[in-house]
């Protein structure tokens, strides 16, 4: 058993983000086996890796979308999907997993933008029914989001009229807007057609310069490179090495990194 | 023959008076029945889809009992049944609870599957902003899911419009049991039965026009199986 000190300890030099052992298991599968890690606050963490190596999951188990089968997350001191009682673990209710989530942006790979609601009001519609924010209050808000995000004139739009890369920025507005202490991008310009990409890195770009602390799952290398403080390489539910992007790109330990490195990056010369 | 068409002609008036106040009466079963399966309909249908297994069983238990039994026998139990023990409800208020209870079953599994239509992504996006799982379903699924259940929605109204002649079982005064009264006492059987129907066509087809009316409308804002593409 995980001491609980380790997760709730003096806030000061507290990471913003801590994972001590997570294990995550589909059925017989076992996606995560032990991954630890700590982020602090105003950090940039890139996941690298093969598909199926587990970053998207561990991403996902941060704002508990899915349930760790093993392990403890806490975030800002407040542990993950679970209370502690006695000496025993419980899960969350729904709301209070919810009331976490609030303060963790999350980007999805397919934006999943609210089809029934303009571009504004997908924006507004978290500060209003989950911050309890007044109509005009989230209204400027959203507007001045959709201005940083270079998309003001769109704001009556629905998400089916928006390019995917409009699409991406009005879901990073979105998840902005509740005003996040920590922001988790999951392959967030994957479903990108290649002449969009660049709008989407430009607003993350300039979300770093922000400081807002960041963990990426990427297949852009050169982007992961440019804005990350930290990269992880996970491979088969593990990180198999991590370090500064200089560490991991230019001089990686680990045949396994080397190996990936050079069939994504030979791959992505060739396409661009 | 000739001299029955006469008769039945002279007393038109009297016919249309009584037949479009019963007319009157089945719409009220319809629009009541309506309401109250929709309310039901949505409810177990949010309850079908729930994580817990209890809610789940609960609704499944509504769906299987009131889909196997006819709506006649639900109709008499209501009427008879309750009035034996005591609650005493008039034929009109027996039907429509009837219907409603009735078409709560039927709607159920329609609101299921609607809700079932929606990208798991709708509801991760949902939760990823902090709503909880009754937020998210009343400002995300079933506002997407509304859109999709429409055209089963708008069959089942019309269905049950000429379903509600049922009702003339419990002597509801509806078009019907009206019509049944007015041969009773004229014998002008064919006559009244062509009144009734050009009568349930006139409320029918503007239900269609209505239905499809709504669809391409409520399709302008987006509906959303798989919305992402």
């Amino acid at each position: 058993m995980i001491e609980i000190s380790l997760l709730v300890q003096n806030p000061v030099d507290m990471p913003l983000v801590r994972i001590v052992d997570l294990q995550k298991r589909f059925g017989a599968v076992h996606v995560l086996k032990g991954v630890s890690l700590d982020v602090r606050a105003g950090q940039k963490v890139a996941l690298i890796g093969p598909s199926g190596s587990g970053k998207t999951t561990l991403l996902r188990c941060i704002n508990y979308l899915e349930r760790p089968s093993g392990g403890h997350i806490s975030v800002a001191g407040e542990l993950i999907g679970e209370k502690q009682m006695g000496d025993r673990y419980v899960e969350m209710k729904d709301r209070e997993i919810a009331a976490i989530r609030a303060r963790i942006g999350m980007v999805f790979q397919r934006f999943n933008l609210f089809p029934h609601l303009t571009a504004l009001e997908n924006i507004t519609i978290g500060p209003m029914k989950v911050l309890r924010r007044s109509s005009a209050e989230a209204r400027a808000v959203a507007t001045e989001l959709l201005r940083k995000v270079g998309l003001e004139h769109k704001k009556d739009s629905y998400p089916d009229n928006l390019s995917g890369g409009q699409q991406q920025r009005i879901a990073i507005a979105r998840a902005l807007a509740m005003q996040p202490r920590l922001m988790l991008f999951d392959e967030a310009t994957s479903a990108l057609d290649p002449e969009l990409v660049g709008e989407v890195l430009n607003v993350m770009r300039q979300l770093a310069a922000d400081g807002m602390t960041m963990i990426i799952v990427t297949h852009e290398m050169r982007f992961a490179e440019e804005v990350a403080d930290r990269v992880l390489f996970m491979d088969d539910g593990r990180v198999v090495e991590e370090g500064t992007p200089n560490d991991i790109f230019h001089h990686p330990t680990q045949e396994r990194t080397r190996f990936f490195l050079r069939a994504v990056v030979n791959k992505q010369e060739y396409a661009s | 023959m000739i001299e029955s068409w006469g008769r039945a002609i002279a007393l038109f008036p009297h016919f249309a008076e009584v037949l479009l106040l019963a007319a009157i009466t089945t719409v009220e079963i319809t629009v009541g029945g309506f309401v109250i399966a929709v309310i039901l309909g949505l409810a177990f249908g949010i309850l079908k889809t729930s994580p817990h297994r209890t809610r789940r069983a609960i609704a499944t238990v509504y769906v299987e009992v009131f889909r196997s039994v006819p709506v006649l026998t639900q109709l008499f139990i209501i009427y008879f049944g309750l009035g034996e023990i005591g609650v005493r409800l008039d034929p009109l208020s027996a039907a429509i609870i009837g219907f409603g209870i009735n078409g709560g079953a039927y709607l159920t599994e329609v609101f299921r599957s609607g809700i079932e239509a929606i990208h798991a992504g709708q509801m991760e996006a949902s939760f990823a902003i902090g709503m909880t799982r009754p937020q998210t379903m009343r400002y995300i699924i079933v506002p997407q899911a509304v859109r999709i259940v429409l055209p089963p929605i708008g069959n089942y109204v019309i269905g049950l419009l000429k379903e509600t002649s049922i009702a003339s079982a419990v002597a509801a005064p509806e078009l019907m049991y009206q019509a049944g009264t007015l041969i009773r006492q004229t014998f002008l059987s064919s006559q009244i039965y062509l009144m009734v129907a050009v009568i349930y066509l006139c409320m029918s087809l503007p239900l269609s026009r209505l239905t499809r009316h709504l669809e391409s409308r409520m399709g302008k804002g987006k509906a959303a199986g798989g919305a992402t593409r």
